[in-house]
C-alpha cells in the first residue's frame, strides 16, 4: 500500500493546523459563512440538511486494517457510530460537529488519509478499479496511476480553480468496474500489437442533468506519457470551458459544444507543445510506486487446488447458505487458491453503504486473519476483502454472518447503490434510501434473487446523479412535484466496457408505488427472458415496450410511447 | 408560538400562503434550528415564530440574518408552516424531514 512520503505527512498536517485556525476564527466570529464555505469545503466539509457532514477520501479504494480501524473510531467519537460509504469511494459521517472536524482530520492525518479535494471545482479523488492488483483480467495495477495522478494533481496551481468539479477514473484491464465513461476523464488499460501496455482514453463523460459518456480521443496512449496528456486535456478544459453557467461548465459540455474530433485535435496540440517536457513518467518512478502496491506474500497454492477445490466443494454441498453467498459474492482471483470476497452492506431492508463503528472493527479484524490485512471499497457501496484463501472462505462466512454482513446479493437486485438523498442531502428532491429499503424487502428471497440473477437497481435523490442511475439497468430517479415525492425511472443503462444512458419509461410513480413498479418490471423480464438471458440481455432485444404495458396498462403504455 | 397577524387584512384572506417561519443550521453543529419572538434559536418547531404577512416575514427573515451575522446560525430562509390544533407543522417533505429526521428507521444508533 502506498505510504506517505515527507512532503504528503508535512503538507497534510499544515493543511489540518491551517483548518484548525480557520474554525476558531470563525467560532470566534472573525470569519463570515460566505468566507469561511469555500474553506471547509476544501476540507470536505458540507453543512447538510441536518448537520455537517465530512467527506473523506479513500484513494483508490483501498485501506488497510488500520485505517479501517480508524475510520470506526471516528465514527464512535466523533459521529453517530457509523459511516457511509459512497459511490466515489469515499466514507461521509453525517453528524460531526464543528469543532471537532481538526481533531478528526488530525486523526485522518495519523493514518496518512485525509479530506482534501473530496469538493470544489478540483481535480476530484481518482476512481480506481475495486478488484486492482487481484482480477483475473488485469494488465497493470490501476492503483499506481491513480498514486500518480493524485500527487500530480493534488494542489496543482493551474487547477486549483477549474470551471467546474474534475473526475478522473482508471481501470488496469479492458474489462471496466470503474464506470470511466461516466467521469470527465476515463483511462481504460489495453496493450498495443507489441504488448506494451497503454491507456484509451476518453473525456467528456458524466451523468447528473446532461448525462453523456465519455468519447474516446486517443485509443492508445503509452502509459510514459499518461501526465503530460492529462495536462494538456486540462489545459484545453481550462481554457474554454464555460464559467458562466454552472450547468454547462463541466468538461462534457466543452467536448459536446466543440465536437470529439476538434477537441481531440485541440488536446494534441497542447500536448505535442508540451509532452516532452518533466511530466514524462520514467519506468523507475513507475517502478517507484509499483512497489508500494506489490502483492502480498501469498502461499504457493497452485499444487493444492485440486484438494482445496475439492475440500471447498464439500463445504459448499454441506451448506446452502453457505453456498450462495459464494456464488454471489465470490470472485476469482488471479493468484491460485484465493478468491476476492464481497463484503454487502446491502442487508435487506437495510441503508444501502452505511456500516457501524463495530462492523468496521469486525472488518478490520477479518481483514487481517482473511485478506493481508488490506480492505477494498467499491463504488457500489459494499466492501471487499482481494486475498482470500479459499480455504478460509468457510470461517470468513460465518463470521461475516454473525455480524449482518453475510447478505448473498452482489450483481443482485437488492445490491441497489442509493445516494443519501433527501433523508440528508441538501440538493435532493426526493429520499432515496427509503425506497431502496422498500425494494430489497420485496427480495429478500435468495432464490429468486438468484432465479433474477444479475441486474442494476440505482437510486438518486436529484438529478445530480451520485447513485449513477442513468447507468443502471433499472434507474430511478426522485423527483418533485409540488413538494411531495415522486420517481422517474429509466431503464436499459450499463455501468461496463459497453456503458451507456438509459431511457426514461414513462411517467413517475408516487413513493407508495415505485417498489411494485420495480416488481412489475422484474416480472416483465422474467416472463420474456430467453435461456439464460439477463436482464439487460432481454430489454435490448424486447425493447421498452412490454414494461411500459405492465407499468401503465396498454393505452397509457402507447401514450407515453 | 406566536402568531403576528397582518391587523390590515381581512380575516376572510387566505393567510395559508403567508404563513411561515424561519429556519437555519447551527453554526456549531449543523443541527436544524427555528427562530422564536424572543430572538434565539430553538430546536424545536413548537417554539418558532409564525408570521402570516408578507412585509412580517420580511422583518422574520431580517432579525433571523442579523443573528447569523453574529454568527449563531448559517443560512436562515423562511419556509411554510401550516397550525393544526395548536401544533405548528411544516409544509413540504424536505421540511418535515429537517423537523423530524432522517426518515431511514433503521439509521444506525441515532442519537
Ligand atoms: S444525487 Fe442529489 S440527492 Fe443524491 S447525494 Fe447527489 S446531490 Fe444529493
Amino acid at each position: 500500500m502506498y505510504r506517505y512520503d515527507e512532503f504528503d505527512h508535512a503538507f497534510v498536517a499544515e493543511r489540518v493546523e491551517q483548518f484548525r485556525g480557520q474554525v476558531a476564527r470563525r467560532v470566534a466570529g472573525e470569519l463570515t459563512e460566505d468566507e469561511f464555505k469555500p474553506l471547509r469545503l476544501m476540507n470536505g466539509l458540507y453543512l447538510q440538511l441536518h448537520a455537517y457532514m465530512l467527506r473523506v477520501a479513500i484513494p483508490y479504494g483501498t485501506l488497510s486494517a488500520k485505517q479501517m480501524r480508524k475510520l470506526a473510531h471516528i465514527a464512535r467519537t466523533y459521529d453517530r457510530g457509523y459511516g457511509h460509504f459512497t459511490t466515489r469511494q469515499n466514507i461521509q459521517y453525517n453528524w460531526p460537529r464543528l469543532e471537532d472536524v481538526p481533531a478528526i482530520l488530525n486523526e485522518l492525518a495519523s493514518v496518512e488519509m485525509h479530506a482534501i479535494q473530496t469538493s470544489g471545482n478540483c481535480i476530484r479523488n481518482t476512481t480506481a478499479d475495486p478488484l486492482a492488483g487481484v482480477a483475473a483480467d488485469e494488465i497493470d495495477d490501476p492503483r499506481v496511476y491513480a498514486e500518480i495522478i493524485r500527487q500530480w494533481s493534488t494542489l496543482h496551481p493551474e487547477f486549483s480553480f477549474l470551471p467546474r468539479k474534475f473526475k478522473i477514473a482508471v481501470t488496469g484491464s479492458p474489462n471496466d468496474r470503474a464506470v470511466t465513461r461516466g467521469h470527465d476523464i476515463g483511462l481504460r488499460m489495453h496493450r498495443d500489437l507489441a504488448g506494451n501496455p497503454g491507456f484509451e482514453v476518453m473525456v467528456g463523460g458524466g451523468q447528473g442533468r446532461t448525462p453523456i459518456m465519455a468519447k474516446t480521443i486517443r485509443n492508445f496512449l503509452p502509459v510514459d506519457h499518461l501526465l503530460s496528456y492529462l495536462e494538456a486535456v486540462l489545459r484545453v478544459y481550462n481554457q474554454l470551458g464555460r464559467r458562466d453557467n454552472i450547468y454547462k461548465a463541466r468538461i462534457k459540455i466543452l467536448v459536446q459544444s466543440e465536437g470529439t474530433d476538434t477537441f481531440a485535435q485541440m488536446v494534441e496540440a497542447e500536448w505535442q507543445a508540451i509532452k516532452d517536457n518533466a511530466l514524462d513518467l520514467p519506468k523507475e518512478e513507475r517502478d517507484r510506486i509499483k512497489a508500494y502496491f506489490g502483492p502480498p506474500g501469498y502461499d504457493d497454492l497452485a499444487g493444492d487446488c485440486p484438494e482445496l477445490n475439492l475440500a471447498l466443494d464439500l463445504s459448499l454441498a454441506a451448506n446452502p447458505r453457505f453456498a450462495a453467498w459464494v456464488e454471489a459474492n465470490v470472485q476469482d482471483h488471479k493468484q491460485p487458491g484465493y478468491a476476492i470476497a464481497t463484503i454487502s452492506l446491502k442487508p435487506h431492508g437495510g441503508i444501502p453503504g452505511d456500516a457501524s463503528a463495530d462492523q468496521m472493527d469486525a472488518v478490520a479484524a477479518l481483514s487481517e486473519k482473511f485478506s493481508f490485512g488490506e480492505i477494498r471499497v467499491s463504488y457500489k457501496q459494499n466492501l471487499i476483502l482481494p486475498d482470500v484463501p479459499k480455504l478460509g472462505l468457510l470461517a470468513l462466512w460465518r463470521a461475516l454472518d454473525g455480524l449482518d454482513l453475510a447478505t448473498a446479493n452482489a450483481g443482485r437486485i437488492s445490491d441497489i447503490i442509493a445516494c443519501p438523498g433527501l433523508d440528508y442531502c441538501n440538493l435532493a428532491n426526493a429520499r432515496s434510501i427509503p425506497i431502496a429499503q422498500r425494494i430489497s424487502e420485496r427480495f429478500t428471497d435468495l432464490a429468486r434473487e438468484k432465479d433474477i440473477g444479475e441486474i442494476s437497481l440505482n437510486i438518486s435523490g436529484c438529478i445530480n446523479a451520485c447513485a449513477h442511475h442513468h447507468v443502471a439497468n433499472i434507474g430511478v430517479l426522485g423527483v418533485n412535484k409540488g413538494g411531495t415525492e415522486y420517481y422517474q425511472v429509466t431503464l436499459g443503462g450499463v455501468a461496463d466496457e459497453n456503458a451507456r444512458v438509459g431511457a426514461i419509461i414513462g411517467p413517475a410513480f408516487d413513493e407508495w408505488q415505485i417498489a411494485g413498479a420495480v416488481e412489475d418490471i422484474v416480472d416483465v423480464y422474467l416472463r420474456q427472458r430467453q435461456t439464460n438471458e439477463k436482464f439487460i440481455e432481454t430489454y435490448q432485444r424486447v425493447g421498452p415496450q412490454p414494461f411500459k404495458e405492465k407499468l401503465y396498462g396498454t393505452d397509457r403504455a402507447r401514450q407515453a410511447s | 408560538m406566536t402568531i403576528i397577524r397582518d391587523k390590515t387584512k381581512s380575516q376572510n384572506s387566505n393567510s395559508q400562503n403567508f404563513t411561515q417561519a424561519v429556519t437555519a443550521n447551527r453554526l456549531t453543529d449543523g443541527y436544524v434550528v427555528y427562530l422564536t419572538d424572543r430572538d434565539s434559536w430553538s430546536e424545536r418547531i413548537a417554539d418558532c415564530q409564525i408570521v402570516d404577512d408578507r412585509s412580517a416575514a420580511d422583518d422574520l427573515l431580517q432579525r433571523a440574518t442579523d443573528q447569523a451575522a453574529d454568527d449563531l446560525v448559517v443560512g436562515p430562509y423562511l419556509f411554510k408552516v401550516a397550525t393544526e390544533g395548536g401544533r405548528t407543522i411544516p409544509i413540504g417533505q424536505r421540511e418535515i424531514l429537517r423537523t423530524t429526521g432522517p426518515s431511514v428507521g433503521t439509521d444506525l444508533n441515532l442519537a
